[in-house]
């Protein structure tokens, strides 16, 4: 794990980096500022901000005081410079991208991705002139024979959706370094608890903060963290960040912020004029989600394990994958990346295919029938009825989402009632 | 040469750089510009707003202001107490610009972004001067009090205090 802090360890660091008590009335938990704008103390101040020569506090849409508190706290846990929260993950995807690409430019994406990915990726960057070129995230070679003189970023999940699956990070971080591209790596299975992209040599990660960071389902959120160890300046590549800016006066980031450059185009440029900025309400409820994360994710770890152990053994379960498992393929990659667990979503087939799948997420009891995961409450997805349904069945098999496929996501919850609730439920099938 | 002084120049503790931004008053800015979209002019103006005397140096500006400032041509020109210097000026000149520093009694030698010069920051601190390389005093000012967690970064800073505002 990377060393986050000359004096602090991970937990220490999950209550209290960001948060300190509120400079303005001393409450101990982060308040919400709940505001959009700011006065200018002057003329003088004003323009210093307008003009990036200050730091503070212009207009809710580029910084608010609660979202930039959560942005720091994950910024520090993820060893990373500086972080730009947005509305959704699939914001942070977008905003990750924007100061890299230009209409032609090319991104290589991984194909084990959560599916909305995908479709974005695949399908919506095209309105921006972004190409998407999918590879295989197992086999890096793919990776290395997509690289062309328009590739601009590399993007991959760490702990790939549908679950269970392990990229070989090292080896990718060696292909885009020697591609000198950066690589962006979505943390939002594993989070930073349970691995830490940059200290592998990531250059960006991405998070859907909806997941288990907030960790209890109710805040959508995102969020970009930078290593700061990109060389921007003078790399013709990525003008945004290597080239004067007209809007700025002739800034040029990279000069003017140096391994700030980054966040700061990310809250000055792209967040200014894309508008998808973080609620400060969902920052406040993900801001004390995360002070609980390392509680919750060793409960997740132990929870999910058990529960993979379990069904692996069941008659009527033909198949599990799940990293932590001696039987999986990612189990020697899942020990080196995760050592401290696999996160808590993983799949598993169930005997007596679409049937089965759909009777048994009807006859459980504890487990909810959710398009989501990373909640406290366990969940429970059947995709070939669901988010995979309008896909013919060879196109689901291709995905990992055949009709016997069910996907969980573990929570919290006392794990011999989960298995209980998941046996009755299996053992009805017949 | 006393322990406590033996610095680590990839890695400065938050305290040295915070001992060094709360300790000087007065700084030199050699390489300072005259247009205000530069960074050497950023950083002037942001350390006058903190409350700073700075002191503009550029031998090609000679005559000229920056915010109300006259502009030296050189370290040696200027005639009042200088605390700190620090240079926008590539690497290979430092030596000579602590050489210079010394003669008038600065305390802390301070070397912009990017830049860096092993043998400029021995001479400096076998002198007795504290040395700071490849860091900008506007960034360390706002991360270590306050205001750059407003943007969003780490920031390093760990307290359970009520921050002064
Ligand atoms: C790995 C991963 N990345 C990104 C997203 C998108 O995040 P959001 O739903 O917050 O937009 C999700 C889930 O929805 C996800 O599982």
């Amino acid at each position: 794990m990377l060393k986050l802090h000359p004096n602090y360890g991970f937990n220490t660091l999950a209550v209290h980096s960001g948060s300190a008590p509120d400079p303005a009335t001393g409450a101990r938990t982060f308040p919400i500022y709940q505001t959009a704008a700011y006065v200018f103390d002057d003329a003088d101040h004003a323009a210093s901000l307008y003009n990036l020569q200050s730091p503070g506090f212009i207009y809710s849409r580029l910084s608010n005081p609660t979202v930039a508190a959560l942005e720091e706290k994950l910024a520090t846990l993820e060893g990373g410079r500086g972080g730009t929260a947005t509305s959704s993950g699939h914001a942070a995807e977008i905003i990750a991208l924007f100061p890299l690409m230009a209409p032609g430019m090319e991104v290589i994406v991984a194909d084990k991705l959560y599916g909305g990915t995908i479709n974005l990726m695949g399908k919506s960057f095209q309105k921006f002139g972004w190409k998407a070129i999918f590879v295989d995230t197992e086999d890096p070679e793919s990776f290395q024979s997509a690289i062309t003189d328009k590739t601009r970023a590399i993007f991959i999940e760490n702990l790939a959706n549908p679950g269970g699956i392990v990229t070989d990070l090292e080896e990718i971080v060696k292909i885009a370094n020697g591609a000198g591209v950066p690589l962006i790596v979505d943390n939002t299975l594993a989070t930073p608890f349970l691995s830490q992209p940059l200290e592998w040599g990531a250059d960006i990660v991405v998070h859907s903060t909806t997941k288990y960071l907030s960790g209890q389902g109710n805040a959508l959120g995102g969020i970009v963290i930078d290593s700061g160890n990109f060389p921007w300046l003078g790399n013709p590549k990525y003008p945004s960040l290597s080239s004067p800016s007209a809007e700025y006066n002739g800034l040029i980031f990279s000069e003017t912020f140096g391994d700030l450059a980054y966040t700061m185009y990310n809250h000055a440029v792209s967040l200014r004029d894309l508008g998808c900025t973080q609620s400060p309400m969902n920052a406040w409820l993900t801001l004390n989600g995360v002070e609980t994360l390392p509680l919750r994710m060793e409960r997740h770890c132990s929870n999910g394990l058990a529960m993979a152990e379990f069904l692996e053994k069941h008659q009527n379960v033909e198949w599990v994958s799940h990293a932590g498992l001696k039987s999986s393929p990612y189990f020697k990659l899942g020990k080196k990346y995760f050592p401290n667990g696999t996160g808590s979503l993983f799949s598993f087939g169930v005997k007596g295919g679409y049937e089965s799948g759909i009777k048994l997420l009807e006859s459980v009891e504890l487990f909810s029938h959710v398009a989501n995961l990373g909640d406290t409450r366990s969940l429970i997805l059947h995709p070939s009825s669901t988010t995979h349904r309008q896909l013919t069945k060879d196109q689901q098999i291709a995905s990992g989402a055949g009709p016997e496929v069910v996907r969980l996501s573990v929570g919290i919850e006392c794990v011999e009632d989960l298995i209980a609730d998941i046996d009755q439920a299996l053992n009805n099938l017949r | 040469m006393p322990d406590s002084f033996i610095v680590n120049h990839d890695n400065y503790t938050d305290n040295y750089i915070r001992d060094i931004l709360r300790s000087v008053h007065s700084i030199a800015i050699v390489g300072a510009s005259i247009n205000w979209k530069r960074p050497s002019n950023f950083v002037m103006k942001y350390l006058i707003q903190k409350g700073y005397r700075v002191i503009p140096v550029n031998k090609n500006s000679v005559g000229d202001q920056i915010y109300g400032q006259n502009i030296y041509p050189d370290l040696s020109s200027v005639k009042e107490t200088v605390d700190m210097v620090d240079i926008f000026r590539p690497s290979k000149e430092a030596p000579q610009l602590v050489e210079n520093s010394i003669l008038i009694g600065v305390k802390v030698f301070w070397m912009q972004l990017e830049l860096r010069n092993d043998r400029a920051a021995k001479i400096a601190e076998d002198a007795g001067v504290k040395v700071v390389m490849n860091r900008c005093p506007k960034i360390e000012y706002a991360r270590l009090f306050g205001e750059l967690g407003w943007s969003g970064f780490n920031t390093g800073v760990i307290s359970v205090k009520k921050r002064r505002t």
